[in-house]
């Protein structure tokens, strides 16, 4: 069955520019073998890891949205294991309302809608904090 | 006259009126957390990081399920931290 996967994945700060390329070409090419189609591409870019992972504190991240068979998350997996220049990965199936959101966010709309969803609490929710926090 | 309404000043007056506890998530209609944002996400997290209960934020059983699966989701990609100390 064709479903819309997302994976993230972190890449060892070590790497050179081109090695960043290639290695995301080499998953970019896997998918597309697999006979996935690619939605979206994001570079995250350089971050801080929130703890540290095989020593290092910073990783490269890297994010494809793409549709594909159930059967290519399998390989793709096994080739995300097997490779050294990865820190971590993560392979998440989307239901109808994360691919809503994503493509929401793509267009540029959601960001404002859920930010003004937040202040309205934020407000509301202040007054309620403060209390809580004094009741403990 | 004045006095009474002066006597009944001093005394601390008990408020019983709780706030009402409310699902934000269904108050402001998002479907899915996204686990990939985690500011948002450290709402839901106390200064350990550790993920804060429903009896505390509010959140419905349902979203609660799906809060704490985007919390560990953001923990494994080194986004949020296992452990913390003064996180916020």
């Amino acid at each position: 069955m064709v479903r819309q996967y997302e994976t993230v994945f972190i890449m060892t700060p070590v790497l050179s520019d081109e090695q960043i390329k290639e290695t995301v070409g080499k998953y970019q090419k896997l998918l597309k073998d697999g006979g996935a189609e690619i939605v979206d591409e994001n570079n995250w870019g350089m971050r801080k890891l929130a703890y540290p992972i095989q020593k290092k504190t910073s990783g490269y991240y890297y994010l494809i949205e793409f549709r594909a068979e159930g059967e290519l998350i399998a390989k793709l997996e096994t080739a995300f294991k097997r490779d050294e220049r990865l820190l971590r990965f993560l392979t998440v199936s989307l239901d109808k309302f994360a691919v809503a959101y994503n493509e929401k966010k793509r267009a540029g709309g959601l960001k404002s809608q859920q930010k003004a969803a937040e202040k309205k609490e934020n407000k509301e929710n202040k007054e309620v904090k403060t209390e809580e926090v004094s009741a403990e | 006259m004045a006095n009474e309404t002066e006597i009944k000043y001093l005394t601390p007056i008990k408020v019983e009126t709780q706030r009402k506890k409310y699902c934000r998530f269904k108050k402001s209609g998002i479907k899915y957390i996204d686990y990939k944002d985690a500011d948002f996400l450290l709402k839901f997290v106390n200064e350990q990081g550790k993920i804060l209960p429903r009896r505390i934020t509010g959140t419905s059983n349902k979203y609660q399920k799906k809060v704490a699966q985007a919390i560990k989701r953001a923990r494994h990609l080194a986004l949020m931290p296992y452990v913390a100390d003064l996180l916020k």
